[in-house]
């Protein structure tokens, strides 16, 4: 076990923040990191919380992470937020509304930066998990703003999903259109004192009863004022059944099969990608390329040969 | 990548110059954590802890900093960040600003500084991985 390795298992604050930055920052000490983390693993429970901007998710995971911790659970927060794509910065400010818990011994929090590769998110998101999962933490909240694939896969990491909605934004529906109904496992209905809340309640509750067969988990829907932390032990109720369920049913180990594959694709992909990057930088690619244009090449053969790793120079020329 | 806090400790309302700091350097390319007013010393270095920051830039315009100031460099350093680097902006009399410097702050940037020195100061003295 390294120096670095053993203060993430102590839950060293400064070892578990530096932990993060060596497995975001990817390559082979991320790599050697996360091997060494990984028998480690698999004790926390691991909570998606997305939605909308503005419906209030920095506040509700905030009010989680406290009643967690009243509870005697230590909470480990991902908030992720997107990166400029001209510019590749990004203004994280999810710490703004998680004064309250984020000063806590039993609570970690980090910022992470979608940092704009496709699938990049995902694997850098897994990868702290897995730190903060190592680290002893109980419950996991990961929080992203739930408007495209890169985030329904981010909730594909966790074990519980909760999508959250507020009255009166006008896009309930849209998000429910894009795809994140089949993600729910809890919805969430925040600022629940603000006029229209009903109606969102109702507009979910129609669109859960569209579905043709009962499934075995309905999403319940709670109702939240964040702010106040009203209805938020309920909602770690909920969380809490949620677990229960996934762990009677089986539903858990199912879900690390379905989440280890998803790591499984996402590691061929980008080894397939470094790979062709080599391939592209290579001398030859430009003759490689005239060669297939002149048909002396077989396009299918070349990928091969990329895929494989065994041509990094592709030489081997085929007979007109 | 360059991960920035940004900070403002205290009283002052006021966090217009902080957020043109914060997008200044979100447009040169770092990740910016803004964590809003009132932020206590111990909040500041517990983010800074946190995030795993290289630099954190901390605003100040009540005039409190010869008291704010010193406390969250101790305890940036008490965590074991000592090659953080700490920068200072907002309204510090020039008097002021060898104590600063003695406090471990590395730089003051007065009103109306270029946010392309801030940046170029930024990259040219960033602490090693």
């Amino acid at each position: 076990m390294s120096d670095l390795g053993g203060r993430v298992l102590r839950r060293e604050r400064a070892g578990v923040a530096r932990a993060l930055t060596v497995v975001e920052r990817g390559g082979e000490p991320g790599r050697a990191l996360l091997r060494e983390l990984f028998p480690h693993t698999g004790h926390a429970h691991v909570v998606g919380v997305t939605g909308a901007p503005g419906v209030g998710k920095s506040t509700l995971v905030d009010g989680l992470a406290l009643e967690a911790r009243r509870r005697g659970r230590t909470v480990g927060i991902i908030a992720v937020d997107p990166s400029s794509p001209f510019t590749g910065g990004a203004i994280l400010g999810d710490r703004i509304r998680m004064q309250d818990s984020v000063m806590d011994a039993g609570v970690f929090m980090r910022s992470l930066a979608s940092r704009g590769q496709t699938g990049g998110l995902s694997r850098s998101c897994s990868a702290s998990l897995e730190v903060l999962d190592a680290a002893g933490f109980d419950l996991i909240l990961v929080e992203t703003v739930g408007a495209g694939q890169s985030e329904i896969e981010i909730m594909a990491l966790g074990h519980t999903t909760v999508v959250v909605m507020a009255p009166g934004l006008g896009d309930d529906i849209q998000a429910i259109k894009a795809g994140i109904l089949e993600i729910a496992d809890v919805f969430v209905v925040n600022k629940a004192d603000r006029e229209g809340a009903d109606r969102t309640v109702r507009e979910i509750r129609n669109m859960l009863h569209l579905a043709a067969t009962a499934p075995p988990w309905p999403p319940p829907i709670v109702r939240t004022v964040a702010q106040t932390r009203q209805g938020v032990p309920e909602l770690l109720d909920s969380l809490d059944r949620h677990q229960t369920f996934l762990q009677e049913t089986g539903a858990l180990s199912s879900r690390r099969i379905h989440r280890t594959g998803h790591l499984l694709r996402q590691a061929v992909t980008e080894l397939a990608e470094r790979r062709l990057q080599a391939a592209m930088r290579d001398a030859d690619w430009e003759r490689i390329l005239r060669e297939i244009v002149a048909g002396r090449r077989d396009p299918e053969d070349v990928a091969g040969a990329i895929l494989s790793g065994e041509a990094p120079r592709l030489t081997g020329r085929k007979e007109p | 990548m360059i991960r920035v806090l940004v900070a403002k400790p205290g009283l002052d309302g006021h966090d217009r110059g902080a957020k043109v700091i914060a997008r200044a350097l979100r447009d040169a390319g770092m990740e910016v954590i803004y964590t809003g007013l009132h932020q206590t010393p111990e909040q500041i270095a517990d983010a800074a802890l946190q995030e795993d920051v290289q630099v954190v830039a901390i605003s100040v315009l009540s005039g409190a900093h010869p008291t704010l100031v010193p406390r969250i460099v101790n305890l940036i350093r008490q965590n074991g960040q000592d090659n953080v680097l700490i920068l200072l902006g907002g309204i510090i009399p020039e008097q002021d600003v060898p104590a600063m410097l003695e406090a471990g702050v590395a730089a003051v940037f007065g009103p109306g500084t270029d946010t392309r020195d801030i940046i170029s100061y930024i990259t040219e003295h960033l602490p090693a991985a």
